[in-house]
């Protein structure tokens, strides 16, 4: 089952190609009809990843939207939809970035004080997203409805906290928390050539992917986490607590979710959550986990195409092609990939069975020698 | 594995969360359209020169006679302030707003980074005829790039950037947000002439590292119109009732409610204000979000008010068919909205409008570069030199417009003090 035969990788390869190429021909078609010239527009989003700080800017964008892909596919793992990654990160990013801001954290090491700000976010991350599980295991609450409700109240909460006088500061027209002084932000590599620095808290969203590739594949934890997700009922029947279950695993979606703000935080030029930090990176995280089939390394190829279209949107405009065209293409691609998911796995089914059938013809010739 | 049907499902919410997204307002800032205000008489005389602006209104009503001179040079905009101001924005934008270019057009560059895609109506449809004027007068356009919804910091840069890459020597952000990326590429890019709108902390001496030289902050007080409007809500309100509809709860917005609220207070101090906004950051899709806009004043109209003034952009269309439809007035904002062609058929329920001049700040700059003394520093635009007002257009504020100029002509004299921030 686990061995990497070439028609295994072939299959798993088929659905996520086979989605680009017809979102590309969507796109193309789109771009005709409104009078653009599709090989102008595709020349430039390639020509675009011939400047380093575009290539940087691709890389960067990848640890947020990996580690959103992660905190909604332990959820998926578990058939739990934590939809409200959106309030989790977001809250974790501003009670983060409020204490990371502090005065008194001025005088601790820099290493503590990054340690601090990342545990607290994973903690706020984690207790926001158990609201959610709480209602799920107490009341019976759907997850989906209790996170995309949490994520209007945290929404608010946010509101409430980051105004003059209680946790925000005024620049200008912006409002934010206290700006980060430079020991508590984790240092970026300068690369030649790009304006952009690269974020070293990629190395955090590589982390968080082996940590899940291990948890699910080598740990009796990542097991009962698969086995709740495909059969309730035969997991509560070889002993595993469901709740349990769920609590653990939402915990876990919640505390990665709360990582999802460090690096633009951390790493980022605004030194602080304000009212321009970026918002939906949960929803990306969402396409991503389902693009990447909630693979630790498909992920990461998907965050990274994701990142990529992104960065493209500028360089598009370039040469007048409204940036709306990526949403579209983003959009077709989450479509398209869920219908070539499906081809791809009746096409599997219709293999086995033919492997089967001939296994048993072959059988049936040379009966087994008794 | 997942099964079909979850996967299924996944896209489909993946697949609405994207088109909420995509559909979500970028613009954080209020609208701006088809707003002047009246020239000196010099200027108003002068031949127009450039294109005519894509013109958003027939009716012109413009009344009194600016000062509003110092549109040229490094100089703070119109610094002389001659006669009573121009308060009324008559819908036609006139060549008159924009003065012919001087010194050599050809040599400005210019490239654009807006906060929301164009076709808004409002606030970047505002600064595109700005640079619409310019353009016609031989002023190149490397590029006009547009942001993406709740984007990082980082993809700003990236666009700022590019616009220098491909030739720009003067980059114009419209809209706050950009603040944080022109820091890092204006000071990356020391011969390019910068300009932000809304925002006043690159230029603030205050600001650490110093402010930059090769950056003008275009700010506006938007306040001092505010306040205006808000003594005519307070004078015209029958029932001693009138409310305020902000689109996003950001501070820009705030100040526009600050100066709404002491401006109805100063002429009846008994009033009573309803203070509303649509949507809270990062949701700022509070400026495009007409239905929501309707469904709250409706609200307040419905609670008792009988004038609202909506600071909310796009949403402002809302706000206007509920007060047609509760036999109420409403105010607009940035814009003088009453000559607004897409709002014809609701014309009649607004009383006036707060106007912010974001096309004239845009031009000055462009002139400025064009001139060979670009702007620098913080340029606010204010009642003194016409960069905001109210509109008189529909005439119904003519009987008090004694009132209100004389408390025009007492903020611009320092009498009066508008807060621009609440509490």
């Amino acid at each position: 089952m686990k061995a990497l035969s070439g028609r295994r990788v072939l299959l798993g390869a088929a659905g996520p190609v086979g989605a680009l190429i017809f979102s590309a021909i969507v796109s193309a078609i789109i771009l005709v009809l409104t009078r653009h010239n599709p090989f102008e527009a595709f020349g430039a989003m390639g020509q675009a990843f011939s400047r380093p700080r575009v290539l940087v800017g691709t890389v960067n964008q990848v640890s947020s939207y990996y580690l959103a892909a992660v905190a909604v596919a332990i959820g998926f793992k578990m058939n739990l939809l934590n939809i409200g990654v959106d309030g989790q990160y977001r809250l974790a990013a501003m009670l983060s970035a409020a204490l990371a801001g502090a005065s008194f954290m001025q005088g601790i090491p820099s290493v503590v004080r990054i340690l601090m700000t990342i545990v607290a976010a994973m903690l706020i991350g984690a207790a926001w997203a158990g609201i959610a599980v709480w209602l799920k295991i107490s009341r019976g609450v759907s997850e989906v409805i209790s996170t995309i409700m949490l994520n209007a109240i945290a929404t608010a909460v946010i509101a409430y906290l980051l105004s003059p006088g209680r946790l925000a500061v005024q620049q200008g027209n912006n409002l934010g928390t206290r700006p980060i002084t430079d020991g508590g932000m984790v240092p970026t590599i300068p690369i030649p050539k790009s304006i952009t620095p690269l974020y070293t808290l990629l190395l955090l969203a590589l982390l968080v992917g082996v940590l899940y590739a291990f948890l699910l594949s080598r740990t009796v934890f990542g097991f009962k986490i698969k086995a709740t997700g495909l059969n309730p009922a035969a997991a509560v029947a070889s002993g595993i607590s469901v709740k349990r279950m769920a609590v653990a695993g939402m915990l876990l979606s919640g505390a990665v979710a709360g990582l999802v703000g460090m690096p633009e935080l951390l790493n980022g030029p605004s030194h602080q959550y304000s009212i321009n930090f970026p918002s939906g990176f949960a929803f990306t995280g969402i396409a991503i986990a389902l693009l990447g089939r909630n693979h630790p390394v498909g992920m990461a190829f998907a965050a990274l195409l994701w990142s990529a279209l992104d960065s493209s949107a500028n360089a598009l405009q370039g040469v007048g092609v409204p940036n709306q065209l990526v949403v579209i293409m983003q959009g077709t691609i989450v479509l398209s990939v869920v219908v070539a998911y499906e081809i791809v796995r009746r096409y599997r089914v219709v293999l086995e069975q033919r492997d089967v059938a001939r296994a048993l013809a072959q059988s049936r010739k040379e009966p087994v020698a008794a | 594995m997942l099964r079909t049907r979850s996967v299924t499902l996944i896209a489909g919410v993946a697949a609405a969360a994207l088109a909420l997204t995509a559909c979500g307002g970028g613009s954080s800032s209020t609208s701006n359209s088809g707003s002047t205000t009246s020239e000196s008489p010099t200027s108003a005389t002068s031949t127009p020169s450039g294109t005519v602006p894509m013109s958003t209104g027939g009716g012109s009503s413009s009344s009194d006679m600016s000062g509003m001179s110092g549109m040229s040079g490094s100089s703070m905009p119109g610094g002389s302030s001659g006669g009573s101001g121009a308060s009324s924005g008559s819908g036609q934008t006139s060549a008159e707003q924009f003065p012919k270019l001087t010194g050599d057009p050809g040599t400005v560059k210019l490239g654009m980074a807006y906060d929301g895609p164009k076709g808004d109506q409002s606030f970047t449809d505002s600064a595109a005829r700005g640079v619409a004027n310019a353009t016609g007068q031989g002023v190149q356009l490397v590029a006009e790039l547009a942001a993406t919804v709740g984007e990082p910091d980082q993809k700003k840069v990236d666009r700022l950037s590019q616009l220098v890459d491909q030739g720009a020597n003067t980059v114009i952000a419209v809209g706050f947000d950009y603040a944080t990326a022109m820091g890092t590429v204006a000071e990356a890019n020391p011969d390019v002439h910068f300009a932000i709108v809304d925002d006043a902390s690159l230029t603030d001496p205050s600001r650490q590292g110093g402010p930059l030289k090769n950056v003008a902050g275009l700010t506006f007080a938007a306040e001092q119109s505010s306040f205006l409007v808000g003594v005519a809500a307070a004078l015209k309100s029958t029932k001693g009732h009138v409310g305020f509809i902000g689109g996003v709860n950001v501070p820009l917005i705030q100040s526009f409610q600050a100066g709404f609220d002491a401006g109805a207070k100063a002429a009846n101090s008994g009033i009573k204000i309803d203070d509303k906004y649509i949507t809270q950051p990062p949701d700022f899709s509070g400026f495009n979000a007409p239905d929501k806009g309707q469904t709250i004043a409706q609200g307040m109209y419905n609670g008792g008010a009988d004038i609202i003034y909506s600071a909310a952009g796009g949403s402002g269309t809302g706000v206007f068919k509920a007060a047609k439809a509760a036999n109420a007035k409403a105010i607009g904002v940035d814009s003088d909205q009453y000559n607004l062609p897409t709002l014809a058929d609701v014309k009649d329920v607004i009383l006036t409008s707060a106007v912010k001049n974001v096309d004239v700040a845009v031009y000055a700059m462009i002139q400025s570069v064009a001139a060979g003394k670009p702007l620098t520093g913080t340029q606010v635009y204010d009642l003194k030199n016409g960069g905001v007002g109210y509109a008189t257009s529909g005439g119904f504020v003519s009987d008090i417009q004694s009132k209100l100029d004389d408390y025009k002509a007492k903020i611009i004299s320092g009498e009066i003090k508008v807060p621009s921030t609440l509490g």
